[in-house]
């Protein structure tokens, strides 16, 4: 019986979706009226919520789960505009490559696979926007195996960029994608005598002496700025460990949310020559270069889940403190 | 064959979400798709570039560096485990690996995250660093080496348990205690963010990239 009502469930949500694929006129936008009406219902939903909490009526996890993903897809629809505000960090992170000259070399290591692509591919596209606008040679690498292969992604876009286009880069000559290599952080320890050693090749299978790109370049004292995009482990800590405490690199970093808390004392140490935290830090960067890309569009998603999840807990601890309450009196 | 593609993950996205309502076969079915693929990726990943692209290409280039056979050497010991009279041998490779990685962490660890932090927590007080002049610090800056300085300290006592939280002593633990809550409630919010962005990255997929809705 459960087996035939779950099979159920599931063939009217896939019939949804297909009605929504086939019949929905596209693209779907909601004028400021409707968007109000919309968080005016969600806004009283969660009001008749919380009195039924309180009256000890406790709701699901579906219910949660259900307001959480309403509170992500419909600002997709919404024409409401969030103010972002550009913080130190992501200042310090924009000005030290606005400070670097033309023909600067930057080192980017994208240290992170799809998974994390929605909060660190906003910040690797803005960043080689910024880079490439500004003439700077970019040499790329990863410790995590499909990290070049979102580096080609936000490449490609970068390249597309009007401002870009004009300037005729070439592969070789002004950036260079030398590829993944395994080994963690012992691959940073060796790259702080020789490059060479740890990428012998380009992701294309060029030889490194024959990069015009890499010709006078050996080891971490050849670069001038570098920027890693992490996820974990090797990521941002082995960088600042090995390449900055050791070899003096100046080290600018994204970092996925989970990951941004542990950076701040790194930051404080200046150790870390900037910093962009989840997808605020790609939005404010997406402000500090003027390109409004991704990470802006998520953050009135972000903004509305964040409400949801906050009024969530308020329900929570009130159905909790409820309950204490409920339970000492019954004592 | 680009929009088989997205047919294909917007059929996986869905199937992985399913799980919200309830564990069911469509989920664990994607569950195994992806558990098979990211096997098979870091096997293929690992074996071009490390036995094809370090050892082999390493060893057999016009200057062979012989150095890598200690590390073949090293490899194969580590596998002699799934040979059980002779699966001692593998403790050799582990103990090395085991030695050398300490030694390195040790170093780094030490001073990155010791030596460093402990002189960027005790600042000068009213100036912005050690040989700067005297009340040149901003207030901004003046306070948060206060409070560094001081959730640093508390929340050391929280963890001294030697001495009975109680008195001035259980004053300062209690602060450092709430420091320390505080600490994880920048984390657990950006931990928030983290999840949220992957949801939204997945939900854009599926209205925008498969049901083209979004604009």
């Amino acid at each position: 019986m459960m087996m035939r009502k779950d099979f159920l469930v599931y063939l009217a949500v896939l019939v949804v979706f297909l009605l929504l694929y086939f019949v929905i006129p596209k693209p779907v936008v909601f004028s400021t009226a409707v968007s109000s009406i919309i968080i005016g219902l969600i806004v009283l939903s969660l009001i008749f919520i919380l009195i039924r909490t309180i009256r000890g009526k406790l709701v699901g996890r579906r219910t949660v789960f259900l307001f959480v993903g309403i509170a992500v897809v419909l600002p997709f629809f919404m024409t409401i505009s969030q103010p972002i505000v550009l913080s130190p960090e992501v200042k310090l992170v924009y000005d030290s490559v606005s400070e670097l000259k033309s023909g600067s070399r930057v080192l980017v290591s994208f240290d992170y696979d799809p998974a994390s692509a929605p909060e660190l591919q906003p910040m690797a596209e803005s960043f080689f926007r910024l880079c490439l606008e500004r003439d700077l040679k970019i040499i790329i690498m990863g410790l995590w195996p499909q990290g070049p292969q979102q580096a080609e992604l936000a490449l490609q876009i970068a390249l597309q960029d009007p401002d870009v286009v004009k300037k005729n880069l070439q592969r070789g000559v002004d950036y260079v994608n030398l590829g993944f290599q395994t080994g963690n952080e012992f691959v940073i320890q060796r790259m702080g005598t020789s490059f060479k050693s740890m990428f012998p090749r380009d992701t294309r299978g060029v030889l490194y002496d024959s990069i015009p790109l890499l010709k006078d370049v050996s080891n971490f004292s050849n670069i001038d700025y570098s920027f890693n995009l992490s996820a974990g482990y090797p990521g941002t800590v082995e960088w600042v460990q090995v390449a900055v405490d050791r070899y003096g690199l100046k080290l600018g970093t994204g970092n996925t949310g989970v990951q941004a808390t542990g950076m701040y004392p790194y930051l404080r140490a200046g150790q870390l020559k900037g910093l962009l935290g989840g997808l605020s830090g790609a939005a404010e960067f997406e402000k500090a270069t003027n390109k409004i890309g991704q990470a802006t569009f998520y953050m009135l998603p972000q903004s509305f889940s964040h409400i949801i999840v906050i009024i969530f807990i308020i329900i929570g601890n009130a159905a909790y403190f409820l309950g204490e309450k409920k339970k000492k009196k019954e004592q | 064959m680009e929009i088989f593609g997205t047919w294909v993950a917007a059929f996986l996205t869905l199937g992985i979400i399913s799980f919200l309502y309830r564990d069911n076969p469509w989920y664990k079915v994607c569950e195994s798709i992806f558990v098979g693929i990211s096997a098979g990726y870091w096997f293929v990943t690992l074996f071009f570039d490390n036995i094809l692209g370090l050892f082999w290409a390493g060893i057999t280039r016009e200057d062979p560096n012989y150095m890598l056979l200690v590390g073949a050497v090293l490899g194969v010991m580590m596998l002699l485990r799934l040979v059980p009279s002779i699966g001692w041998i593998s403790r050799w490779p582990l103990s090395f690996v085991v030695g050398a990685t300490a030694g390195f962490y040790l170093i780094n660890y030490f001073s990155s995250n010791v030596m460093l932090q402990v002189s960027s927590t005790l600042l000068p007080l009213l100036s912005p660093g050690f040989g700067q002049p005297l009340f040149s610090s901003s207030l901004y800056d003046v306070v948060g080496n206060i409070i560094v300085a001081a959730g640093t300290f508390t929340g050391l006592v929280y963890f001294f348990f030697s001495k009975e939280h109680k008195g001035a002593f259980g004053h300062a633990a209690k602060i450092g205690i709430w420091t320390i809550m505080i600490t994880f409630g920048a984390s657990f919010g950006y931990t928030v963010m983290s999840r949220m962005s992957l949801l939204i990255g997945r939900m854009e997929f599926i209205f925008g990239n498969w049901l083209g809705m979004i604009r």
